[in-house]
């Protein structure tokens, strides 16, 4: 396979203005002629679907939800970048293009993050204009906050629910291209394989979860905006039903799948509580800009906090990074909060948290002032922990929280199949190996709002479409394919539930291809699950049929391609022998316990091709080149 | 503790449905309702039964996906939390549990606890938008708004759509939801070129969809998950007034059946 990453020439300022310049329009009268399916209606498939209706084309949208508004999007907490430099601070888009390149340890696209860098800008105009309720300042203007490691006030937000207000504005936005016709949406289904014709894509098969019904849907181009894949873990910050099947089978037909083991550890999650736990909450990384993080000297030491004086707490961030302290990036919070808890200073039940306590802070700003910034969180901590953060320190563990990896895409957001176009967090591009807060929300509107407008344009002008219909060899084909599955997966009828193999599945990844991954882990870890996955084939209970609502074949389905997508992210973690971002290989560490970077070998973006059931995925890579930021040993310290 | 339910089986709009009763034992305080069910259903799975059929997705009571009524409440019985988040701690052993789905001429059931909340999508889709199509609009701080106003329209656009609202209601009117929506875009400058329109249009929907009239009540608010105030209903029926007095356009038409077309409800 040829990977060619499309990036225009010259300055870096100006190849975003050169490429849409070079790129191809459609004729305004023929854009009615053309029809373009988006998967997915969170921030990237909602506000790509609604400015693509709002051009005039014919557009289906698809959700598994009952609503587009309730895509994953909806739960995004702290905010959005963008480098609009109002608060005077030193912020530019030149750096927040270097914060992101840096942050993500080189292993990002420099094209493609410098124009995230320069969108922003006109996403919150934008957002703003539709009636996004951002944070206001007395005065009438937009506040800010400095966030996840930034060392400027560029994120914009909306209390604790910024994700909330970006996804309803775009929601909105899609609402009304739905009620003049042009966009079609289809809630409460599920697609299930991608119709490839000549190499190209013209279609999709999908279920409507409520009848059972598979379907199969035709268009010129085909977009994929179906998230991150954090719940190959089980356990995760994600909604329940966020999921890879959308990707993992468009990987199966021919997309490369970039960089799969990049996985993001969210340093600030509360602790897991028992078995029967479902997913992990996040608390908001903004309380770390007033919570102080710490865990006891000693290690067992099992008094209350409030029994543990001043000189034998470890504010270990604090400590170790002073320049950043309790700010570092996520990678390096979260790892630092798994050695202290290796070490047996770990607080609450199993050992596995630690202190984020807020009690200076209090005692400096007031009550007040903190229930102001953070009520509505402590109010989520308490209702679920049963505990007052006012008064006894948080308790918080890392969890997993977001996916880099994802298809791989050009700076066109094309896959390596001609047609199929990818956003949002379900492509592998801008984050390199770790991502930095408030710019997934960012990263989502970019590409649905201002990247995919005029590249799919440039697609459907530079290729001529025959028409196809249902009846394609192809199509039926790929109806065969998911008719098959979901037989096969009725028709086990074993022993043991979709969710507790999902639940030993996340378990092995977790341990073995989470915080901190080694060679000889990983191989272990890929026999195992191999092991696992013929178990799941032979012995998994799906009750009910195919043709009504079935939430356990829902699922099943879903964990059949976490099964697969487990075992290449282990592949990947395996190959690449290096640590950097999240990617931790214990192997490769300085002698501080950092993460070190083999830019020699490794200074590529890792796009995996399928060769077939059973056969070993082929490593295709493509080079980074940094030619604005110089690749340096990250420090905060 | 040891826990009785009664729940709601149904499968599907057509066929009827009946309470059906189920003991589950050692649950466990800090589990939420629904990691209860979870547990209920890998045990009803094992034992080659249905499991029940309940919405949810980010389980921490932003997506609005989840909801019943608990005992005759909606969402059950702590203040401002959705169901996802209500934990066992609220119950005690020995306890019995009702739990139904939302019940409105609006919401048709689609399995057990789960129903069809397309009309609230429907009602967004008559005008709860601004236009503003993606381009080039001014600098976002060109437009200034006094916090206060800014604040009160992120009171209202916390909205989550669960449905709670309707489903506590005696009329099963969705004033709560439309008014919510009305006084998010109406408290700002953004909002004001359609508020005329956006009023009419959201209003006429409500009866097209079903549901019923508002008579002030409150029940709506008191079961909010996100405690939106019930004067957003004022502030609805304020517009829907003004906006009747001031068009000068044709009465409404209903667009109900292109409507269901364009949500995929009709081919
Ligand atoms: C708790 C939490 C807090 C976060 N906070 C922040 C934050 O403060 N700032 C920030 O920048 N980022 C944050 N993030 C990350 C950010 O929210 C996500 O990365 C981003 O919203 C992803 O958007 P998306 O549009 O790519 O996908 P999603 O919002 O996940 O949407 C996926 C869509 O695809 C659909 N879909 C998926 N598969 C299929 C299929 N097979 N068939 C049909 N439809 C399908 C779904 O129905 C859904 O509509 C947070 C994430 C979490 C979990
Ligand atoms: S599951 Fe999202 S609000 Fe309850």
């Amino acid at each position: 396979m040829q990977l060619d990453s499309k990036i225009p020439s010259g300055p870096i300022e100006q190849k975003w203005d050169r490429a849409r310049f070079e790129m191809k329009l459609v004729n305004p009268a023929n854009k009615r002629k053309y029809s373009i399916i988006m998967v997915g209606s969170g921030l990237a498939g909602a506000s790509g679907a609604a400015s693509l209706g709002e051009l005039g084309y014919n557009v289906k949208c698809f959700c598994f939800q009952d609503s587009p508004r309730r895509a994953h999007s909806i739960a995004a907490q702290g905010g959005i970048n963008a480098a609009k430099n109002y608060q005077n601070d030193g912020d530019s888009i030149y750096r927040l293009f270097y914060d992101t390149v840096k942050g993500g340890d080189f292993r990002a696209r420099e094209a493609n993050v410098y124009r995230l860098a320069q969108i922003s800008v006109s996403i919150i105009d934008q957002c703003v204009a539709q009636g996004v309720p951002f944070a206001r300042e007395y005065g009438g203007l937009l506040s800010n906050r400095s966030f996840g490691g930034a060392q400027v006030s560029r994120t914009f937000y909306a209390r604790g629910q910024t994700g909330q207000q970006l996804l309803l504005g775009a929601y909105q936005a899609l609402m009304r291209q739905v009620d003049t016709g042009q966009v079609k949406m289809y809630p409460r289904t599920e697609m299930l394989d991608v119709i490839v014709i000549d190499g190209r894509a013209r279609g999709i098969v999908t279920r409507n979860l409520a009848t059972g019904q598979i379907e199969v849907h035709m268009a010129d181009a085909v977009c994929l905006a179906t998230g991150g894949y954090g719940n190959v873990f089980f356990l995760s910050t994600n909604a329940k039903g966020s999921n890879a099947t959308a990707v993992w089978r468009a990987y199966k037909r021919g997309a490369a799948f970039g960089n799969p083991s990049f996985t993001q550890i969210h340093p600030t999650c509360i602790p897991v509580s028992g078995d029967y736990q479902s997913k992990l909450t996040l608390m908001s990384e903004s309380l770390r800009n007033d919570g102080r993080i710490w865990v006891p000297k000693k290690t067992g030491d099992s008094r209350t906090p409030d029994q543990i004086p001043e000189d034998e707490r470890d504010y270990y961030l604090e400590r170790k990074y002073p320049s950043f302290g309790n700010l570092v990036p996520r990678d390096v919070a979260s790892r630092n909060a798994k050695q202290v808890c290796d070490q047996g200073r770990g607080v609450g039940p199993g050992g596995l948290g630690v202190y984020l306590d807020f009690r200076d802070s209090i005692n400096r700003l007031g009550e007040q002032a903190i229930s102001e910034r953070y009520g509505n969180l402590f109010e989520m901590y308490e209702r679920i922990t049963d505990e007052n953060p006012y008064k006894v320190p948080m308790r918080i563990y890392p969890a997993i929280h977001y996916t880099m990896g994802g298809l791989w895409v050009d700076y066109q957001l094309q896959s390596t199949i001609p047609g199929l176009f990818v956003l949002g967090e379900a492509n592998f591009s801008d984050h390199g190996a770790n991502r930095l807060g408030a710019s997934a929300l960012m990263q989502g509107l970019s590409d649905g709002y201002f990247v995919i407008p005029y590249t799919i344009g440039n697609y459907l002008a530079s290729n001529k479409f025959d028409k196809v219909d249902e009846s394609h060899a192809e199509a039926r084909g790929a109806v065969e394919n998911v008719t098959s599955i979901t037989r096969r997966l009725l028709s086990i009828k074993g022993k043991r539930t979709v969710d507790s193999f999902h639940r030993e599945l996340g378990k092995m990844m977790w341990d073995f291809c989470g915080m901190g991954r080694n060679a000889k882990g990983l191989e272990q870890a890929i026999g195992k699950i191999r092991e696992l996955r013929e178990q799941y084939w032979q012995n998994v209970l799906v009750p009910g049929g195919a043709d009504d609502l079935n939430q356990s074949l829902e699922r099943a389905g879903r964990v059949a391609d976490f099964f697969e997508l487990g075992e290449l992210m282990c592949i990947d973690a395996l190959h690449r022998n290096e640590s950097c971002g999240g990617h931790f290989r214990e192997e490769y560490q300085t002698p501080e316990g950092e993460a070190l970077r083999n830019d020699n070998e490794f200074a590529y973006a890792a796009a995996w091709e399928y060769q077939g059931q059973n056969q070993a995925p082929k490593l295709n890579k493509e080079p980074l080149e940094f030619e604005y930021v110089h690749p340096t040993q990250r420090s905060y310290k | 503790m040891n826990l009785t339910l009664h729940i709601w089986r149904q499968k599907n709009a057509s066929s009827p449905g009946k309470m059906v009763r189920y003991e589950v034992k050692d649950v466990n305080p800090e589990m939420s309702v629904l990691e209860m069910l979870d547990v209920l259903n890998e045990e009803l799975t094992l034992k080659g039964e249905d499991p029940v059929t309940f919405e949810h997705d980010c389980r921490e009571g932003i997506c609005g996906c989840c909801g019943f009524m608990i005992n005759g409440v909606a969402h059950g019985p702590q203040a401002a939390t959705t169901t996802c988040q209500l934990t066992m701690r609220h119950f005690k052993d020995g306890d019995e549990l009702f739990l139904e789905p939302w019940r409105a001429k609006a919401f048709p059931i689609v399995k057990d606890l789960m129903v069809d909340r397309s009309a609230l999508d429907r009602i967004i889709a008559a005008g709860g938008y601004v236009s503003a199509p993606t381009g080039s609009p001014q600098d976002a701080n060109a437009i200034l708004i006094a916090k206060e106003n800014a604040d009160l329209a992120m009171d209202a656009a916390a909205c989550i759509g669960c449905g709670a609202c309707v489903a506590a209601c005696p009329n099963a009117a969705a004033a709560l939801f439309t008014g919510a929506k009305i006084s998010h875009l109406g408290l700002l400058p953004q909002g004001q070129p359609e508020r005329v329109e956006r009023a009419l249009n959201m209003v006429a929907q409500l009866t097209v969809e079903g549901f019923g009239s508002c008579t002030n009540i409150g029940e709506c608010e008191a079961v909010c998950p996100k405690q939106i105030h019930i004067e957003v209903i004022s502030r609805m029926n304020a517009d829907f007034r003004a906006a009747s007095r001031k068009s000068r356009k044709e009465p409404y038409q209903d667009p109900s059946e292109f409507r269901r077309w364009s949500f995929g409800l009709k081919s």
